[in-house]
């Protein structure tokens, strides 16, 4: 071999089908003759929005904890939602309100876990799905392990695990994409790249040109997508996914797309970013091209959409409702889930728990 | 011992078609104290899985893999090697089973060289266990004989719960013990009393425990009878025999290996201060390494304990 030659050579293709306004700028996915299906992807896209004002509301006014806002994001969130599988596993990182909703994850839950309560962590119809994972990367390896068990199980399952642009430069994050890549594990990996880690912008967190592009140090396929399409990324997840079904191993999608929120409600943006970048954002978001596509084939109206935002309200109202009427733990149950049963050297401190509580008004 | 950890494992992989074994150089190499030795020839390259070079991927792996229902039976190479590993186990392994209110769990061990005394590199010499006892939801255990290491690896296997499993590296090969196959598993949570004494009550675990059992001897010669308690499991510890012995002996005296301040000695300590200070005739005493870092190996019989500073903790506790 000569020493000029190239021994290896990568490509990142970008892929995106729904223009900002609603036109085609790339080919419709064959799941695009379903009428009620885009509809669908479009209804839990706006149920994820009203939700998430609701609950920046209720942090702002002292009735849940701080909350994380999903605001921009649900195209992303509810298409990988929507290319899953029930018998699939989800390792979410914190802001993925749009598939936990798609997986049949309740409101209430959310907004139990966000408010303090670990029985928000409760999924009765996804019971394998993680909960959110906050300390960032880590929930990596345990998709990894999971899909691991898929396939020392032979099982055609996969695990799906999203993680953003910061948590890419985890070493969690390469940890278990290498072992995928090695192990040929039914990995998916969905890159959310909101442009923003808290105050860090891409920019300053890596001087790749593409997040995708991490994929190859691991020998896994890589593409990005247009975040804010929900039709391209439930074609290019759907497609990811039925590989790793199909033995072909694990990809990474990223997504591209933007917070339009603060970090978390204990954020305050417009100490990092200009006013002037968010509203280019804002014209790019991925609910109204959905709507004005929609609307050109004829499947939306008015009248639609007055009662979908309607039916929203009403879900999240009653959601709120139960929330607030939920009473709270009892003391026991901080010693009663540590381990299968409770060790005796902890029932002096579950009782010191109970006697204090009863004195608490 | 490094033989009944095996036997152990096999049996159980036998046993459970759900035990899974991962690791580095676990498979192929049949890690290198040869604790898996054969395990893949026998059981296939599906349960016995060699990983890549990732101490925090081994722990987060096993997690994904517990919580689909497997019970993966994973190596850390050394425990000066578990830093990486333990953000998985104290943000994960450790909080599953609460975080979802029982939902999902995390059936699996961690098992690990554990110590020092064998002329190993840097970093190959740690006990690090007060780390992990510090950590609600783990179980933590450190056999001190072949026959225990069988016992409670089964029993460690078996539990619904994640289990840190700490290997005293100086018996794997050391320590020789006939031991049944008998798949027989020990108790967890619970003491080891391994001699009756009536003068001074001697708890420790691992390594220390051979020590421990020798300093005993040499001061029984000399007519104190002392009492000398294996914890066995670290966390959560068995605090009800150490009080019943104190209770008895009216003297205290912990050894361990590992360095002393904030180590698990100073928690016995603090329970028997706090429970049974009426029982004892005199302060309570702990030999344990300096709080230093682990020496090179030309020192590490020097920061260890050994026989003779034991004894010197005996007669000094007995002389107050």
């Amino acid at each position: 071999m000569s020493s000029d030659t190239v021994v290896a050579r990568f490509e990142i293709p970008y892929r995106g089908c729904l223009a900002s306004d609603g036109t085609l700028c790339g080919p419709l996915p064959a799941f695009a003759s379903d009428p009620e299906l885009l509809r669908h992807l479009y209804r839990v896209m706006v149920r994820a929005r009203v939700f998430d004002t609701k609950a920046v509301n209720l942090q702002r006014t002292g009735k849940l904890g701080t909350y994380p806002s999903c605001l921009g994001h649900e195209a992303t969130h509810v298409a990988v939602g929507s290319a899953m599988r029930a018998e699939d596993v989800l390792f979410t990182v914190y802001r993925e309100v749009g598939t936990k909703f798609w997986r049949g994850v309740d409101m209430l839950d959310i907004l139990l876990y966000w408010g303090g309560d670990e029985r928000g962590t409760n999924y009765r119809r996804t019971p394998h799905d993680f909960p959110f994972c906050v300390p960032i990367g880590s929930q990596m390896p345990h998709a990894a392990g999971a899909a691991l068990a898929f396939q020392i199980r032979g099982e055609a399952r996969c695990a799906l695990a999203f993680i953003g642009d910061g948590g890419t430069s985890q070493g969690a994050f390469y940890e278990a994409l290498n072992l995928a890549g090695a192990k040929k594990l039914p990995l998916v990996c969905v890159i959310v790249n909101n442009r923003w880690a808290i105050s860090v912008p891409v920019s300053a967190q890596t001087a790749a040109q593409t997040l995708a592009q991490k994929a190859i140090a691991a020998g896994i396929p890589a593409v990005q997508v247009d975040g804010n399409d929900v039709l391209i990324v439930r074609e290019a997840v759907g497609e990811a996914l039925e590989r790793a079904r199909a033995g072909g191993g694990p990809s990474v999608v990223e997504t591209l797309t933007y917070r339009l929120s603060d970090h978390t409600t204990s954020d305050d943006a417009t100490r990092y970013r200009s006013a002037a970048e968010v509203e280019a954002a804002q014209r790019v978001e991925p609910i109204g091209r959905m709507r004005a596509f929609l609307t050109a084939r004829g499947f939306w109206d008015e009248a639609a959409e007055l009662a979908l935002r309607r039916e929203c309200s009403e879900a999240v109202e009653a959601a709120v409702k139960q929330y607030l009427a939920t009473p709270k733990q009892s003391t026991d149950t901080m010693f009663d889930y540590l381990y299968a049963q409770l060790p005796t050297g902890l029932r002096a401190q579950r009782e010191d728990a109970r006697r204090f509580a009863a004195l608490r008004p | 011992m490094v033989e009944a950890i095996n036997m152990a494992h096999a049996w159980e992989m036998a046993r459970d078609p759900s035990v899974v074994v991962l690791g580095e150089d676990v498979g192929t190499n049949g890690g290198v104290f040869r604790a898996t030795a054969g395990l893949q020839q026998r059981f296939g390259k599906e349960r016995v899985q060699d990983t890549p070079l990732a101490e925090g991927l081994i722990a987060g792996a096993a997690i994904g893999m517990a919580a689909q229902g497997l019970k993966p039976v994973a190596e850390i190479q050394f425990m000066g090697f578990i830093y990486p590993a333990l953000d998985q186990i104290a943000s994960h392994m450790a909080r599953l089973r609460n975080r979802t209110r029982g939902r999902l769990t995390c059936p699996l061990v961690l098992r690990m060289p554990h110590g020092g005394g064998i002329h190993a590199p840097e970093h190959h010499s740690e006990s690090l266990e007060a780390l992990l006892c510090h950590h609600p939801g783990l179980r933590v255990i450190c056999p001190s004989s072949p026959a225990r290491a069988y016992g409670l690896l089964l029993a460690s296997i078996r539990d619904p719960d994640p289990v840190i499993f700490l290997e005293p590296v100086r018996l794997y090969r050391f320590a020789k013990q006939e031991v049944p196959d008998d798949g027989q598993a020990l108790p967890i949570g619970r003491c080891f009393v391994l001699r009756e004494g009536s003068d001074l009550t001697l708890v420790t675990w691992g390594a220390m425990t051979v020590d421990s059992l020798k300093a005993a001897d040499q001061m029984a010669a000399e007519g104190v009878s002392c009492e000398v308690i294996d914890v066995g499991t670290l966390a959560p510890i068995d605090f009800d025999t150490i009080l019943d012995s104190v209770a008895k002996t009216g003297r205290l005296l912990i050894v361990h290996e590992a360095v002393r301040t904030a180590g698990l000695g100073a928690e016995i300590a603090a329970v028997v201060a706090e429970q049974a200070l009426y029982d004892l005739e005199g302060p309570i005493r702990r030999v344990t390494g300096y709080d230093t870092i682990m020496p090179l190996y030309r020192l590490e019989h020097d920061y260890i304990p050994g026989v003779p500073r034991i004894v010197d903790g005996i007669r000094t506790t007995l002389a107050d």
